[in-house]
């Protein structure tokens, strides 16, 4: 039978991954940005599970606009991507140090 | 094992798979198909959920939309990758250590008795002429319809964001001001100058200076 | 009745708004009319409210405007009207008034004319604020309003470095004594029920008498005797009392007009006012009550001693001025307010008038006040040498005149009192009565009798003389704005004291608004019961011991200045010492200036070096900008400018926030 805790349960260990991606692509943007679209999806998981056996389809709604916030989040994210590789030539985030203080 | 559950832990092998490679492919354009196959993945979970909407809309959206904005990014840009993952392997001990705590938090909070998540069962089937779709629809449309008004704004600034970021300014492009060529006016344009009737003189005898217009 | 109380005090707020604001624009003669119009407004006010008052008005004690609300405490602009009230108002408008009147003459040839209108209709409006208040603050108001007042009027001419430093002394020694005056409001606030209004207060008082209070943690005080004394620290300041007084003699300063109205007849008797009207208060406390019959017995007889060494005729009326205020404030000591009340305003009267007549002499010796350069004036000066002789006969209680009734009852009343110090303040009474005589009749005797002398006076030094030309100048006479009321000051000083006694003193004028606790303090009790008449009073007093030592005085003045003058110059040869010590003042001024400016210098240096420099702006404004920024030199370098450090601190905390909560979790 399968319950809840099987579905928070993988969306944690799907956290988790995109964590470990984080970490690990520090240098990429484009992985970084796709490490996020994995935890959002984890996180949308969590809400979908929860509607389903709570019975409850406001989860769902919030998964929605989750998604389009994620939406938007990505198209801005790419445009400036695609602004900075054009200014800079890179994409390197080391190279981007000048927010230092 | 119950068929739902079969095709549960044959979806979660697939997402955490792909989920793995996403994140350590070397070619970004191997990352971004992987995702787009986590999104598959995650949408069949969604189905076993009965959300069948989100599912597609997941598919529709994410793979449709996103993941090709994604791919044409990388494949856009002209960099070399493997530079990106210098030193790659050398954050993976910690990494690793955090993402494994944090793992085992989450899983050890969501298991235990306190937390008791089994309370809720195997969760209740819905109806068979029940449709999602409407019931969402009549959701977003009554109870929600400032927040969807709202995300719809959002939308809108996200498009204007994008194309205000990435449009090229430096282009020459000819173009008038309307404004301008209104206010124009007559003196703007004309100048009437008085001059003196000058008396015919011989040619090759005139002096330069006396042919300058009196201002 | 509430807008004739309002119209009262107003009345000369608004004149000296208009000679004040627009004396530029109106001139001269229209700010004098508009002052002296409000002036006389309040006076004729006055005298109805009192008159309405004899005549069995009610009391009135009623709130005209909630000032501000903090805490459930209300601080209210009241009026509290009974017969000390009304009384005062007389007084003070009265007095005013011709003050007012002379001023015209005085000041007519000052630029400052509308400036100083405007300063003495404020004066009147701040005192009558003072005098008709029904609580705390509002009296605190009129006593802080009367001495900015002062301040301004003793800097009048404020192109002098004297008169500039004579004002913030005045100002600085009054501080001090508003300073426990405040104290004091604040140990009425803190002690009797919150309120501040009279009533609550004395309602509340009795019940207090018992009350001990810890200022210092461990020693226990009384909480009466630690508020009355400190009430009449403000007295002090205001009344010039020793030691606080140093500051009335500078005064004379300023023009002679406010000497008269200010430093004579009216702010200086706030204090002595102010006591009177707390009697409820200090009837409880016999500490407070010695502590007043001291203090008022030192100014009255060693204040006299320093006015029979001045020269200067306006210091001698000012030292004269403070032994009065002596008197009454032992008057009050022996809980005789009745009496302190009664040479209040005797002394009002016939100070003015000695004030006023000094000017008079000052104007006609064309602003000249060494009286050694003066003499023979009666001659001259008819007017005004008739009434200086009434007023200094009134000062030194020559039987019938206002001041011997005022004066020869606080010495009845101090003879009578049995409290801590009583003998102390009876020798110094006494004596200052001889005393009295003695430097009022030698100021007479020099300035209006004996030789001329202001025949042999070089006047080279007075640059003001230019338009007279050349040689002696007589003194002249001064104009009818002068004169007029020098004798309408006269008039009371001699027959004030004979009308008013019996119903101030005896009678019940003051019924129900001076309490007087007579088991304890029988003294008003007795001087009642030995009272018969005023004539009879007066008959009496040809034969007792102050009538004749009044007389010595004054055959002592004349033998000493008329007749044989060298004997004052042979006493002064002989005693060295103690005229070294009369004419450095007791040295007072050199110790305050030793001591406490001085020190308070010092102490504001070693603040401003150690506090300001050091402490404030090098360790806590520097400093603390010094430790942001090396702290911040440190942890800026957290600040890697790179996003995988962002992200990493961000998932850090989101790693601390799980963990939290899971070993919330396991707690459980």
């Amino acid at each position: 039978m399968l319950t809840l805790t099987h579905y928070l349960v993988l969306a944690a260990i799907l956290f988790a991954i995109s964590v470990l991606g984080i970490f690990m692509n520090r240098k990429n943007v484009i992985v970084l940005l796709m490490a996020i679209e994995l935890m959002l999806l984890a996180v949308n998981y969590n809400f979908i599970a929860f509607s389903h056996y709570l019975s409850d389809t406001a989860g769902q709604i919030f998964v929605f606009f989750i998604l389009t916030v994620a939406a938007a989040e990505s198209a801005i994210g790419l445009a400036i991507l695609v602004v900075l590789f054009r200014s800079q030539q890179t994409i390197n985030v080391e190279d981007l140090g000048s927010l230092k203080g | 094992m119950s068929f739902q559950a079969f095709v549960f832990y044959a979806l979660s092998v697939i997402l955490l798979f792909s989920g793995v490679r996403v994140i350590t492919a070397k070619n970004p354009v191997h990352a971004a198909l992987f995702l787009v196959l986590a999104f598959f993945t995650a949408s069949g979970h969604w189905l076993l959920l009965q959300s069948e909407f989100l599912a597609i809309a997941l598919v529709l959206v994410y793979v449709g939309a996103v993941m090709v904005l994604f791919l044409f990014v990388v494949m856009m840009i002209d960099i070399d990758f493997d530079k990106l993952r210098e030193g790659f392997w050398k954050h993976l001990p910690v990494a690793g250590t955090v993402a494994v705590i944090m793992m085992a938090e989450m899983a050890l909070i969501l298991t235990s008795p306190e937390v008791n998540l089994s309370q809720y069962g195997a969760g209740a089937d819905v109806a068979a002429d029940y449709s999602n779709v409407k019931d969402l629809g009549r959701q977003i449309y009554t109870v929600y319809l400032y927040p969807f008004e709202l995300a719809a704004v959002l939308l809108l600034v996200a498009i204007v964001a994008a194309i205000a970021l990435t449009m090229r300014k430096n282009k020459p492009t000819k173009w008038v001001d309307p404004a301008e060529q209104v206010k124009v006016r007559r003196d703007d344009r004309l100048r009437v100058l008085k001059m003196a009737a000058e008396p015919r003189v011989e040619v090759g005898v005139s002096s330069s200076a006396d042919d300058k217009p009196a201002v | 009745m509430k807008s004739l109380y309002l119209l009262i005090a107003l009345a000369p707020l608004v004149g000296s708004a208009i000679a004040g604001l627009f004396g530029w624009a109106i001139g001269r003669v229209a700010a004098h009319v508009v002052t002296i119009l409000g002036v006389a407004v309040s006076a004729v006010g006055a005298v109805v409210v009192l008159n309405g008052l004899l005549n069995g008005a009610p009391t009135f004690n009623g709130d005209i405007y909630t000032w501000l609300t903090v805490g459930g405490t209300t601080y209210s602009v009241g009026f509290l009207i009974d017969n000390l009230t009304a009384m005062m108002m007389v007084v003070v408008t009265s007095v005013s008034l011709m003050v007012h009147l002379y001023t015209i003459g005085y000041m007519h040839e000052d630029p400052g004319y509308q400036r100083f209108f405007s300063y003495i209709s404020l004066f009147t409006f701040s005192m009558l604020m003072l005098v008709m208040s029904n609580n705390f603050i509002q009296l605190f108001f009129g006593w802080e309003a009367v001495g900015l007042v002062s301040y301004l009027l003793i800097g009048f001419w404020f192109k002098r470095p004297t008169a500039i430093f004579a004002n913030l002394k005045a100002f600085l020694v009054n501080r001090v004594g508003d300073f426990g005056f405040l104290l004091g409001i604040g140990m009425v606030l803190a002690y009797f029920g919150g309120s501040l209004q009279y009533a609550d207060v004395f309602a509340a008082a009795p019940a207090l008498a018992s009350k001990t209070v810890q200022i210092f943690p461990g020693v226990d005080w009384s909480l009466m005797t630690v508020t009355c004394i400190l009430l009449f620290i403000g007295a002090m300041g205001k009344s010039a009392q020793f030691p606080l007084h140093v500051w009335l003699p500078d005064s004379m300063e300023g023009p002679t007009p406010i000497s008269a109205l200010i430093h004579a007849a009216t702010m200086v008797t706030a204090g002595i006012f102010m006591v009177s009207r707390m009697s409820p208060l200090f009837e409880l406390s016999d500490t407070a009550l010695s502590f007043i019959l001291v203090t008022g017995s030192i100014t009255a007889l060693f204040m006299g001693f320093l006015g029979i060494i001045q020269n200067d005729i306006k210091r001698v009326v000012a030292y004269s001025t403070l032994s009065q205020l002596g008197y009454m404030t032992v008057a009050l000591g022996v809980s005789a307010y009745p009496v302190a009340i009664f040479h209040l305003m005797t002394h009002a009267f016939f100070k003015a008038l000695l004030f006023l007549g000094a000017g008079s002499v000052i104007m006609g010796m064309h602003h000249e006040q060494d009286m050694r350069n003066m003499g023979g004036l009666r001659r001259y000066m008819p007017i005004t040498w008739l009434t200086s002789l009434l007023g200094s006969l009134a000062l030194i209680g020559t039987p019938f005149f206002a001041g011997f009734y005022s004066k020869d009852s606080i010495i009845e009343a101090v003879a009578m009192s049995h409290i801590p110090g009583s003998s102390f303040a009876y020798f110094a009474v006494i004596a200052g009565v001889f005393v009295t005589a003695f430097y009022s009749f030698r100021m007479y005797f020099l300035v209006f009798h004996g030789e001329e002398r202001f025949r042999h006076v070089a006047h080279d030094a007075h640059g003001h003389d230019d338009h007279h030309g050349h040689g002696v100048h007589e003194p002249h006479e001064s104009p009818w704005v002068v004169t007029l009321p020098l004798v309408l000051l006269a008039i009371p000083s001699v027959v004030i004291g004979y009308i008013a006694v019996e119903p101030m003193l005896v009678g019940d004028f003051f019924k129900g608004v001076i309490f007087i606790n007579h088991e304890a303090h029988p003294v008003m009790k007795k001087f009642a019961h030995e009272f018969h008449s005023a004539a009879a009073m007066g008959m009496h007093a040809f034969t007792s011991l102050p009538f004749l030592l009044a007389l010595g005085g004054v055959v002592t003045a004349w033998v000493f200045y008329l007749k044989a003058p060298q004997i004052p110059a042979a006493i002064k040869a002989k005693c060295g010492a103690i005229n070294t010590l009369l004419e450095n003042k007791y040295y007072l001024d050199d110790i305050y200036f030793a001591v406490f400016a001085k020190g308070s210098r010092g102490l504001g240096s070693l603040f401003w070096k150690v506090g300001d420099q050091f402490l404030i702006d090098g360790l806590i404004v520097n400093g603390s900008a010094k430790v942001v920024g090396a702290f911040s030199a440190v942890i800026r370098r957290l600040q890697t400018g790179f996003i995988y450090s962002y992200a990493t601190a961000m998932i850090i905390g989101l790693l601390a926030l799980m963990t939290i909560w899971f070993a919330g979790l396991i707690a459980r």
